[in-house]
């Protein structure tokens, strides 16, 4: 008996020793490029060509940030984005609130109805091309409102938001409010909306990542580049490596100038995604949230 | 006899409510017509931007001209079909999508399940948060920030990648410029992207799993490995079998915008997937009619797919979507 005891503590051991270099492996695997890439930004760009650049920085400068900051259509697209991410979020959250409480009420005759509608739209839909002819037809190509109309609500989050209506607000307390009197609108008003400030926490968050980081509706519904959002210009610099921005690198020779495009490319990855992982810490455990959410009905 | 209909009588008034005559049921609409109110416009956006798409599926068997709107464009039938399944690119297209399809079911959607697994095993609460922040952070970032850095490390002359290989003395590869390359990079940059996010689900699922069940089995003396395989799996197994079942119902779609990031000239014979090729006929060749009909082709194998994996789901295993 002692001796299976002490075997089976053994085993423990090693399977713990096996499980946390396994972790380990994998902190390393994720963490590794992103450090690199942040490293990269403020280094001299030699080092990186030749191979100098390991973890931290060597060569510290600035020069990169410098000349990013300085680029007229990076700043541009940086405040379209800005500017679709909030106009984008408000919409999405409206008409989301507007769908998801209505069909979250029992009592509403017709709901599964809606809800079959709705859903359908999950697992079929128009595709690509018929999409775009609608935005083409009402007019919206190639103007803001393409960024902000066609994808004005993801079903799947209004499936999370009525979850969260249905199990987190008792129905009994929307019972008292009427008989109390109190009309539907105003229920929602006054008492649905100020219990519901967690879910829409976690839809902000949802969407607003989601106008942050997107290029497709860009790539399809814009032509105009003074429309174009960060991510678009991203993909000009960093994949089609397209060298417009150059130009403004007069002062430098050539081979610097080659040299100094290559430490941009890091130091835009860094201004494009810093504002998602910054807020990163405060918002994953909302995120997290609604990924549960979505889960218990899954 | 008096007593039992006077009973029926009761019953039947109880159940009123429930069964909801018809002028119940205009009551019950009048008094929440403002709950109707609100549903109006989303209702509008998901006809005119959901259905209306729908609606606009007929030009797949039309000659669609602008002019002529949808409805006004001339019938041609299976035209367009045909040409797509006679065309020269459509095995390579169809090959294409199903083997990046079928590696990923096979290496990528395991690997969430793994980890999950991991974190459940480790008892170390700082250090099981640390590796679950840690692992959704690519979550965050963007595809085109994503391909932007495998385009950086993986540069031939500049690249990390090829710096290490140098130095043990391999030549450099200009990966994203070869097509056998082309898949398990997208892959397992995808693995790397997703794991941590999509490792929440099996996260929460293991959690609400019995202590007791795990007490017991190690009581009985069951290895820390046979109570994963037979507690924490089996366990997790109705969860794993709904998000197989949506993955498989998403067969076609997969991640056609990273895909299209990822593809150039030199990659095309094993990055180019039915996606792509409807994004360069249709939105920059102006084929609409023809990019239609493949986008339908496409939905319609997807939706199959779905209800096909879905009955077999549910004959076999009694979980199913519905």
């Amino acid at each position: 008996m002692n001796l299976a005891k002490r075997k089976s503590v053994a085993e423990d051991r090693v399977f713990n020793i096996v499980i946390y270099t396994i972790a380990a492996v994998l902190i390393i695997i994720v963490l590794y490029p992103l450090i690199f890439v942040l490293s990269a930004s403020f280094s001299d760009p030699n080092q990186i060509i030749n191979g100098g650049l390991w973890l931290l920085p060597k060569g510290f400068t600035l020069d990169a940030y410098t000349k990013v900051f300085h680029d007229a259509d990076i700043w541009n697209s940086y405040k379209n984005t800005v500017l679709y991410t909030t106009v984008g979020t408000i919409i999405n959250i409206i008409l989301t609130t507007l769908i998801a409480y209505p069909l979250s009420r029992r009592d509403l005759p017709g709901r599964n109805l809606f809800m079959i509608i709705i859903t359908f739209t999950m697992f079929f839909q128009g595709g690509i091309i018929p999409t775009y002819l609608i935005v083409q037809n009402l007019g919206m190509v190639n103007t803001f409102w393409a960024m902000v109309i066609p994808n004005a609500i993801a079903t799947y989050n209004v499936i999370v938001m009525r979850t969260f209506f249905q199990t987190s607000i008792p129905w009994e307390l929307q019972e008292a409010a009427q008989i109390d009197g109190c009309t539907n609108f105003k229920l929602f008003l006054k008492v649905i909306l100020p219990l519901s400030k967690p879910i829409i926490a976690v839809m902000v968050l949802f969407y607003a990542v989601g106008h942050w980081n997107s290029f497709f509706d860009a790539l399809i519904y814009l032509q105009d580049d003074t429309l174009y959002p960060l991510q678009l210009v991203l993909r000009e610099i960093l994949i089609q490596n397209q060298a417009a921005y150059l130009d403004e690198l007069g002062s430098f020779g050539m081979a610097d100038q080659a040299l100094l495009a290559e430490s941009m490319k890091y130091a835009i990855i860094i201004i494009a995604s810093l504002p998602v992982l910054i807020l990163y810490p405060f918002i994953q455990r909302h995120f997290v949230k609604g990924v549960m959410i979505g889960s218990i009905k899954g | 006899m008096g007593l039992r209909t006077e009973r029926a009588q009761k019953g039947a008034k109880k159940i009123a409510p429930a069964i909801k005559p018809k002028k119940r049921l205009w009551k019950q609409i009048i008094k929440r017509y403002d709950l109707y109110l609100m549903l109006i416009l989303p209702l509008a956006w998901y006809i005119i931007f959901q259905y209306g798409p729908m609606y606009g599926l007929q030009i797949a068997f039309k000659d669609y001209l602008p002019l002529n709107g949808f409805w006004g464009s001339r019938w041609v039938g299976f035209e367009y079909f045909h040409r797509f399944f006679s065309s020269y690119y459509f095995w390579r297209l169809i090959k294409n999508t199903v083997l990046i399809k079928l590696i990923s079911l096979i290496f990528a959607f395991p690997i969430p399940i793994l980890l999950a697994l991991l974190v459940n095993e480790i008892k170390n609460n700082r250090y099981k948060k640390f590796l679950q922040n840690v692992t959704y952070i690519p979550h965050f970032i963007s595809v085109v920030v994503i391909v932007g850095m495998l385009n950086l490390f993986l540069d031939p002359e500049s690249g990390l990648i090829n710096i290490i290989l140098e130095h043990i003395g391999i030549h450099p590869v200009a990966f994203m410029e070869k097509a056998s390359w082309f898949k398990p990079l997208f892959i397992s940059s995808n693995i790397w992207t997703n794991m941590g996010w999509q490792s929440i689900i099996y996260i929460a699922a293991l959690s609400g799993i019995d202590p007791q069940l795990y007490e017991a089995a190690r009581v009985d003396g069951a290895s820390r490995l046979r109570r994963i395989w037979h507690i924490s799996i089996p366990g997790i197994l109705p969860t794993i079998i709904i998000l197989l079942i949506l993955d498989i119902g998403h067969f076609m779609d997969i991640g056609f915008e990273k895909i299209l990031l990822m593809q150039n000239d030199l990659n095309m014979a094993s990055s180019d997937v039915i996606a792509t090729f409807n994004y360069r006929t249709g939105i920059l060749n102006g084929e609409y009619s023809y990019t239609t009909a493949i986008g339908l082709f496409d939905a319609i194998i997807n939706f199959a797919l779905l209800i096909l994996i879905n009955q077999i789901a549910r004959k076999k295993t009694s979980t199913s979507l519905w």
